[in-house]
C-alpha cells in the first residue's frame, strides 16, 4: 500500500440483535421466560384476559439488552396468554447518593460512579439495578358477542 | 373492548431471589462463609480456587467448592486435588448458575454438610455479563481479572465489577510480559466499585495470597461473630 493508508478509524459494527436462540447465550431468554412466568400467575386474577402490553423497569446496570429482550419476546410468549403482546422497557438511570455532600444524583452512563456536582467517588446505588415487571396492559374478555368483534376475538365463554 | 393497567411492581427474578434468600439464611445459620467467584473464562478462577482450598485445608480449615462449567468435570478434577470435596455442575449451555442450582447440588451432595464447614466457595461459569444477575446467597461476590484481559475490563463491564464485594487480579507474575498497567487497572476497578479490596495475586508464585488467605479469615471470624 502507498500513503493512502491514512488513519484506521473505528466503524460501527453490524447491529447485533441477538444470539438468544443459541443456547450458549440465552441470559435474555431465560429473563424472558421469567417474565411470561410471572405475568401468567398474574393472570389468574383476570380469567380470560388477553395481554396487550408488558412495561418493565430495566436499570442500566441490570446486565439486560434491550434488543436481545426484545427479540426472544415473540418466541418466549408463543403460546401463552401473552402471545402477541407488545414488550416497552423503560431504562432507568444510575442514581448515586454521594457522602460527601449527602446528595443524591444521576449519574451519565455507567463508567465512572463520580457525584456530578462534587466529584466525589460513591458505591451507594440507590437506582440503577431494577430489572422488574412494572405494570401489564390487559385487555377484559367481553362478557357476550357484540357487533365489534375483530378477527382474533375469543370464543364466547360458556 | 376495555383495557386497563395493572400495577405488577415485581421482581423478573423474584423467583430466583428468594430462593437465594433461603440459600442465604442457611448459609448464616450453619456458620459458613459463602463466596462466588466471577471472571472471564480464562482468568484463573480454578487455579487461584485449587491455591485458596489446598492452603485452607493444610491450615486446619474446612472448604469445599462447587464449580460451574457449560460441560465437562474437567475444573471438578482439578480442585478435587486439594483434598477438599468438590462438586461440579454442568448447566448445558445455561451462561450462569442460578440459586436452583445451587440449592439442588447442595441437597444431593453427599458426604458434605453445610454445618461441617467453614467455607464454600462457588466457581460461577466463566463469564462476566450474565453471573452478575443472579444472587447464590454468596456472603461474598468475587470479581476476578487476569493481568492478560486488559486493564479496561472494569470499565466494559461495570455490572459485575459494581456488584462486586473484592476483587482479585491474578497471573500478577505475568504482568511485565504482558505490560500490564497496574496503576491503570486499580483505578479503573476503584472507578467502578469505590473503595473495594483488591488483592494482587498470583496462584504460580503465591504472591498476594496471604492477604487474601487473610481477609478470608477476617471474613470467616465476622461471620461467627454475628451468630
Amino acid at each position: 500500500m502507498g500513503s493512502g493508508v491514512s488513519r484506521l478509524t473505528i466503524q460501527p459494527g453490524p447491529r447485533i440483535v441477538s444470539s438468544c436462540q443459541k443456547r450458549e447465550s440465552m441470559h435474555e431468554l431465560s429473563i424472558a421466560a421469567s417474565i411470561v412466568e410471572s405475568v401468567t400467575e398474574s393472570l389468574a386474577a383476570y380469567p380470560g384476559a388477553r395481554v396487550k402490553e408488558v412495561r418493565l423497569r430495566v436499570g442500566v446496570l441490570a446486565a439486560v439488552v434491550e434488543d436481545s429482550l426484545k427479540f426472544c419476546w415473540e418466541i418466549t410468549t408463543e403460546g401463552t396468554p401473552l402471545a402477541g403482546s407488545a414488550l416497552v422497557v423503560n431504562m432507568i438511570p444510575v442514581v448515586l447518593h454521594c457522602e460527601a455532600c449527602g446528595r443524591d444524583a444521576e449519574i451519565e452512563g455507567v463508567h465512572s460512579f463520580r457525584c456530578p456536582s462534587c466529584g466525589g467517588l460513591s458505591g451507594d446505588l440507590r437506582q440503577g439495578r431494577e430489572l422488574e415487571i412494572d405494570s401489564i396492559e390487559i385487555e377484559d374478555p367481553e362478557p357476550e358477542a357484540s357487533g365489534i368483534a375483530g378477527p382474533d376475538r375469543v370464543e364466547e365463554q360458556t | 373492548m376495555t383495557t386497563r393497567i395493572v400495577e405488577l411492581r415485581r421482581g423478573i427474578l423474584k423467583k430466583n431471589d428468594e430462593l437465594a434468600a433461603g440459600l442465604r439464611q442457611q448459609f448464616t445459620s450453619a456458620g459458613v462463609l459463602v463466596l462466588n467467584l466471577v471472571s472471564s473464562p480464562g482468568t484463573g478462577k480454578t487455579a487461584f480456587l485449587e491455591f485458596t482450598l489446598r492452603e485452607l485445608l493444610a491450615r486446619g480449615s474446612r472448604a469445599a467448592a462447587l464449580v460451574g462449567d457449560l460441560e465437562t468435570d474437567n475444573d471438578a478434577r482439578r480442585l478435587a486435588a486439594s483434598g477438599a470435596p468438590v462438586r461440579q455442575i454442568n448447566t448445558h449451555g445455561i451462561c450462569h448458575l442460578d440459586a436452583e442450582m445451587i440449592g439442588k447440588h447442595l441437597a444431593g451432595w453427599e458426604g458434605v454438610a453445610l454445618g461441617g464447614l467453614d467455607y464454600l466457595f462457588i466457581e460461577n461459569v466463566g463469564n462476566l455479563v450474565c453471573p452478575s444477575s443472579y444472587d447464590l446467597g454468596e456472603k461474598i461476590r468475587v470479581a476476578l481479572l487476569s493481568v492478560t484481559e486488559g486493564e479496561d475490563k472494569p470499565l466494559k463491564y461495570p455490572t459485575l465489577f459494581n456488584s462486586a464485594d473484592a476483587a482479585v487480579i491474578t497471573k500478577i507474575d505475568i504482568s511485565e510480559p504482558c505490560g500490564f498497567d497496574r496503576e491503570l487497572a486499580l483505578h479503573n476497578v476503584n472507578e467502578i466499585r469505590p473503595g473495594i479490596r483488591i488483592f494482587e495475586t498470583s496462584a504460580k508464585t503465591g504472591a498476594g495470597m496471604e492477604d487474601w488467605l487473610g481477609y478470608l479469615a477476617e471474613e470467616r471470624a465476622a461471620r461467627q461473630a454475628t451468630n
